[in-house]
């Protein structure tokens, strides 16, 4: 049984991997189980400088899913080499760092840095609904995410992945900007914008009022987007938006996901992740799958 | 160290109207947990409700390796945990919190709490009971009818002193009015609190007024309980309002120096 893929350039021993934000830089989980297990990890959003988030309330559960908005809080990318790199390299699985900014050039110094760190490719967040600059403001146009991935490919020799925001119409003219613009894959979705409203005090939960919604109830529109961006481009995809189990990750790859990302699930069971790898496994034995890669964009459209 | 357990349900006690004390069997977790710490709790099959329920620890069983919790019926999660019966499991995450209630530097410790916020004392005045600390315990409630665990606290406490806002049992007031006392005897070298945000506030101003080292144990919105998303934050107080830090409640606590945390 084969259940090797190569993401975007990215080689990996299996295509589940743990989605930006979710998983923190690895070291809660690692007491759990060994993290070599994974294909990939996906770190929390990093940026230039250090953030410090936004205001509590953060984070509110809705029906099968979590909205949050956290603000990209990071220690900055100066304290992920020194720290969290070292530890994240003991395990053998590709490490893709998130890199977050507020504007063009932040984007591009970050970009700079992380092309000399020993790491597998570096996944751009043009989608983050939850701070006021940078980020979705730059993903939501087809010309804004073109001009963005364009000036930080110049810098970047690493494998590029460019991280979508679903708030937006035509989510596959937005893919082709990336690919436009020489990215090796797209991942998507990041959160949908939400909001939620206490009834009593007539305020919003979150004290930014809005959040990006996550967790099973975003997955069908994930699974359509998949779709779509899959017709549109031809570099791979990191499907991601509410997999809880091996069932959803094989319902993303068939939608045309190359490999897939666990998000909120990493929330409700830290083994959620390489449960999923056996899962998928025991899919493949069931269904006479011999490899993984055969189930790529094999979804039969009515 | 932090671990996942299918714990079995091994006694259900019905405290009030809505609130539960579950023990059950989880000798991993009890192995290393502290005073303060709290577990993570799936309540649902499904995906929804999506997300664990933090709950704190009330009681630890080292020997027997039983842990026991008590809550408050708040919505749906809450709602279908206090639906299992005795000898179900319950998956269970935890000890989790790295911020846990200190007490070996003082001697005499005077740990306050209100409404359902004195659960997660017991464990604290047990412990520091068994090491010869001068335990004083404040507990304050609404009324009488909301009057919680009076014998269990009176066992681990050298002076128990019960409130209620209202007068209709024990001491009229609020709790901190008498640990206020107290402390200008000088009775007091540390305090412990946990309980509603407006008693928190005015104990850990007291605190400070008076000099006195103080740990609260705090809460916020949650979303994993381990460490990772970030969601449950706190601002340091020595963070300014244009460039606010933050901890996490998961993580730097539930408890805090009470000097540290702006609330």
């Amino acid at each position: 049984m084969n259940t090797r893929i190569n993401f975007a350039g990215i080689k990996m021993k299996n295509p589940v991997t743990v989605a930006s934000g979710t998983f923190g830089y690895g070291r809660e989980f690692h007491n759990f189980f060994d993290l070599s297990k994974l294909g990939g990890i996906i770190t929390k959003g990093t940026s230039l400088k250090p953030r410090s988030g936004n205001k509590p309330p953060r984070i509110c559960e809705t029906a099968s899913g979590i909205l949050n908005s956290i603000g990209l809080q990071n220690p900055g990318i100066e304290y992920f080499a020194q720290n969290d790199l070292p530890f994240l390299k003991k395990f053998d699985t590709a490490i893709i760092v998130n890199a977050c900014g507020s504007t063009v050039d932040e984007y591009v110094e970050l970009c700079k840095i992380l092309n000399k760190l020993d790491i597998d490719g570096v996944e751009l967040n043009l989608s983050c609904p939850n701070v006021k600059a940078g980020c979705m403001a730059f993903g939501n146009t087809y010309d804004g995410v073109k001009e963005i991935t364009s000036k930080v490919r110049k810098v970047l020799d690493k494998p590029l992945i460019v991280k979508l925001t679903p708030n937006v119409t035509d989510i596959a003219s937005i893919a082709k900007g990336a690919e436009d613009a020489g990215a090796d894959g797209v991942s998507l979705i990041n959160t949908l914008l939400g909001m939620k409203i206490d009834i009593h005090t007539r305020k919003p939960i979150l004290a930014n009022n809005t959040g990006g919604l996550s967790g099973p109830a975003v997955k069908p529109v994930a699974i359509r987007m998949v779709y779509q961006v899959s017709q549109a481009v031809n570099i791979p995809i990191l499907g991601m938006g509410g997999i809880i189990n091996g069932e959803d990750a094989i319902e993303f790859m068939l939608a045309g996901a190359t490999a897939i990302s666990i998000g909120a699930g990493n929330f409700i069971d830290p083994y959620t992740s390489i449960n999923t790898i056996s899962e998928i496994k025991n899919y493949m034995i069931k269904n006479n799958i011999e490899n993984i890669n055969d189930i790529i964009g094999k979804v039969q459209i009515n | 160290m932090v671990v996942k357990v299918q714990a079995k349900l091994l006694d259900k006690i019905k405290l009030k109207e809505n609130i539960y004390h579950f023990k059950v069997e989880a000798p991993e977790i009890v192995k290393t947990a502290k005073p303060g710490n709290f577990i993570e709790i799936r309540v649902s099959n499904n995906t929804d409700p999506f997300i664990r329920r933090p709950i704190s620890i009330h009681n630890i069983d080292k020997n027997k390796g039983i842990l026991e919790f008590i809550f408050q019926i708040k919505g749906e999660g809450t709602k279908n945990l206090s639906k299992k019966n005795i000898g179900e499991e319950i998956d269970i995450i935890g000890p989790l919190g790295n911020g846990t209630f200190k007490y070996n530097e003082y001697q005499n410790i005077a740990v306050i709490g209100g409404g359902i916020g004195v659960f997660p004392l017991y464990e604290l005045c047990k412990e520091a009971k068994e090491d010869n600390k001068h335990v004083s315990t404040y507990l304050g409630f609404r009324s009488k009818d909301f009057v919680l665990l009076e014998k269990e606290f009176k066992k681990v406490s050298d002076n128990l002193i019960i409130t209620t806002d209202d007068g209709s049992y024990a001491n009229t007031g609020f709790a901190i009015n008498y640990l206020e006392e107290d402390i200008n005897q000088g009775k007091v070298s540390s305090i412990y609190a946990c309980g509603p945000l407006p008693m928190l506030k005015a104990i850990r101003k007291l605190s400070i007024e008076k000099n006195i080292p103080c740990q609260i144990s705090l809460e916020e919105r949650m979303g994993c309980g381990l460490g990772v998303c970030l969601g449950c934050a706190v601002k340091t107080a020595e963070s300014s309002k244009e460039n606010p830090q933050y901890w996490h409640v998961c993580k730097g606590g539930p408890v805090f120096n009470a000097k540290l945390v702006e609330i």
